[in-house]
């Protein structure tokens, strides 16, 4: 990243208009985070007054570019092939900078998952512009200068900086799941479809996936929505399952402090934290949780945060939003409840008379 | 024989930064300087490709002359040779302008000790934080690009090719392409290993090969440094501290409590963001 230059004109890109999102997807079902993007993408072709674009490449995914329309493009670019069943470098960035190049976008927005990454690493080389990788906040600046402001975290997500890319285009950038916000699917929206074409063919493409094994069992803290995470106050193994049981209820997972990890309690694929993941859900809970600043400093971006501890001096609940003192061991299982005769209650309203 | 180039960063490490709550700026004095972890990944993998079939190393930096040390300690690990890219033109790089200058390191470096089968880079460094100049050396250099790689299954010199795990959000892709290619290193991929004694005896008798931009005639300055980097930091801040005015709930039973707290969830704008409503 460089610093600021000082009196530089910016050229006349006035041929350069549109935003682009490319939609991620694996077998036919698209990744959250494109759908997301979109949302992002949305905002900011009104804020430019110009429309928003998606690119859905696969094999037989024409689904998924009527579903791109339902979450607010106006225009998908649709490419198919049996040899693009898989994500493959070649072909992907191939066909993504041919229509890059063709269509003109002043933004081109990717998911920063491993494949969105892999991809816009690429093409930004070869057209080439700035990237700017996981970004968590995107603006535009209004006609005339149409900059987007990128912002990302930095230094360990300590600092947080804006890039701009003056002096070229597309403005690419990348940005993190679950950050942004979807639009609502709407089943109405109406769109145009283009199909385009795979310029590569099986035998000019050198890289074979032999094959993908799914991690089903794996926990996605990441890109969870809901996190139902415990500390060292649950004392044990055991009292997981009971935080298990109130994730199911809200359709989160399970995360954990590194004093549990440590002891042994879980698995380190469910830390939290400094040395473990950084999340930001919509809703985290905190459970016998200290709120040692190694453990906030991976979640204190939730949106909602609360805290069950039985000391009402814990640092925790400093960052709350809702705090309850007292035995997690009585109370988590009275949440429990209560979800489930709500989350019952909106498939059944009559339900809550009946409970 | 193989050739294997490793392109490594001296980083300062970022989890030891600190920000100065007065003037809101980073605490860069006593924040000791590292080599980017990921990359020592990629070199521990060479080096056991190395111990199984042959293979030449060659570690690379662009960086400022201080980064000699990291070099030094690649060379006590094992690697053949470091180079040191090191110019004033360079300072201010972006991903792009790096992967640039990497690119025509990595062939004057073929050009030096023959074309290079593999070349590792990290996942991404501490301080960049982008993961992107790999994926751009692989495009300017034309190579296959194995990126997020938590194990190399099996290289094969004859038949030139390589088979890797990839570990995904999802799940792991086994993949295989050929030589040659850029492989991106997770810290999955193995342990690293320790300095042996010759190896720390040859690394304090070293020098690193040093290359400014008078070694490379054809270098194009446009595409170097601040002036070839199309991204600005325009601004930076530190996000504040959240001040939350938090709210205690309380109740005689965990059963008050748990209706008051879920009360309050589904009266908030969470519970239409949830799905919940
Ligand atoms: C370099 C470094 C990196 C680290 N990285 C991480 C990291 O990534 N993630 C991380 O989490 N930590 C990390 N730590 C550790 C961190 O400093 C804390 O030690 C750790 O987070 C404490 O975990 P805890 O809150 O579960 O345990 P404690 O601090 O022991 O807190 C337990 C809490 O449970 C409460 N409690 C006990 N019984 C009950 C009950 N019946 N009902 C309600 N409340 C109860 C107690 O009041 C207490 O507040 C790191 C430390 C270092 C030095
Ligand atoms: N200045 C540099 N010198 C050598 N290698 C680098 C340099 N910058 C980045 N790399 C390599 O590229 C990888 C990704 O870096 P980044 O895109 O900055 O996250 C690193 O892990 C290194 O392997």
């Amino acid at each position: 990243m460089a610093r600021e230059r000082t009196n530089d004109q910016m050229p006349d890109w006035s041929n350069y208009r549109g935003v682009l999102v490319f939609v991620e997807q694996r077998n036919g079902i698209a990744k959250n985070v494109s759908w997301q993007l979109l949302g992002a993408g949305k905002k900011l072709a009104d804020k430019l007054d110009v429309s928003l674009m998606a690119l859905v490449v696969g094999d037989q995914v024409e689904h998924l570019a009527r579903e791109a329309v339902y979450y607010g493009a106006d225009k998908v670019f649709l490419c198919e092939g049996p040899e693009l069943k898989d994500y493959r470098t070649r072909p992907y960035s191939r066909i993504t900078l041919k229509l890059i190049e063709e269509i003109k976008p002043e933004i081109c927005l990717f998911g920063a998952t491993a494949t969105g990454r892999d991809l816009a690493g690429a093409i930004a080389t070869h057209l080439p512009t700035g990237l700017t990788a996981d970004t968590t906040e995107l603006d535009v600046e209004p006609h005339p200068s149409r900059l987007l402001l990128a912002s990302r975290p930095a230094f360990s997500e300590k600092m947080m900086a804006t890039i701009l890319c003056k002096q070229y285009r597309p403005q690419m950038a990348t940005a993190r799941a679950g950050v942004f916000q979807a639009l609502p699917r709407d089943p109405g929206r109406q769109g145009e479809i283009v199909r385009i074409d795979n310029p590569m063919s099986e035998d000019q493409i050198a890289a074979k996936v032999v094959e993908f094994i799914e991690q089903r069992g794996g926990v996605n803290l990441e890109d969870a929505e809901i996190i139902v995470a415990g500390g060292r106050g649950l004392g044990g193994p055991e009292p997981f399952k009971m935080l298990q049981e109130l994730a199911d209820a809200l359709g989160g997972v399970v995360g954990a402090s590194r004093a549990c990890v440590d002891a042994g309690w879980i698995k380190h694929e469910h830390q939290v934290g400094q040395t473990g993941c950084t999340v930001r859900p919509k809703l985290y809970f905190a459970i016998g949780i200290s709120g040692a600043v190694q453990h906030t400093v991976g979640m204190s971006n939730s949106e909602v945060i609360v805290a069950i501890n039985k000391d009402p001096n814990a640092p925790i609940f400093q960052i709350a939003h809702y705090g309850i003192v007292g035995d997690l061991f009585t109370i988590v299982p009275a949440i429990t409840r209560e979800v489930k005769k709500r989350r019952a209650a909106k498939l059944d309203p009559t339900a809550a008379f009946r409970a | 024989m193989l050739h294997i180039v490793v392109c490594i960063k001296q980083v300062p490490d970022s989890r030891e930064i600190r920000i100065d709550p007065n003037t809101n700026t980073l605490i860069r004095q006593g924040v000791p300087s590292i080599v980017n972890f990921y990359d020592l990944h990629g070199l521990e993998e060479a080096l056991r490709i190395k111990d199984q079939h042959g293979a030449r190393i060659t570690v690379v930096t662009m960086g400022p002359p201080p980064a000699e040390k990291s070099l030094k300690e690649c060379i006590s690990l094992g690697a053949d040779e470091a180079v040191l890219v090191t110019d004033r033109k360079f300072a201010g790089a972006d991903t792009l302008a790096t992967s640039y200058v990497l690119a025509k390191t990595i062939q004057k470096v073929e050009q030096e000790w023959g074309p290079a089968d593999i070349v590792f880079c990290g996942k991404q460094t501490l301080d960049g934080d982008t993961g992107q100049v790999g994926p751009g050396i692989a495009c300017r250099l034309n190579l296959e690009q194995l990126t997020y790689v938590g194990k190399v299954v099996r290289v094969d010199p004859e038949a030139r090719r390589v088979r890797v795990h990839r570990y995904l959000e999802d799940g792991i892709e086994v993949v295989e392409t050929s030589m040659p290619v850029l492989i991106t290193a997770l810290k999955e991929l193995n342990e690293v290993r320790r300095a042996s004694l010759p190896g720390m005896i040859r690394a304090a008798r070293y020098k690193p090969v040093t290359w400014t931009t008078a070694d490379f005639p054809d270098i194009e300055v446009s595409k170097i440094g601040l002036k070839g980097s199309p991204t600005i930091v325009a601004k930076t801040w530190v996000p504040e501290a959240r001040k939350i005015e938090g709210e205690m709930i309380s109740g005689d039973t965990p059963e008050q409590i748990a209706e008051q707290l879920t009360a309050k969830l589904w009266e908030s704008d969470l519970a239409e963001k949830l799905g919940w409503i």
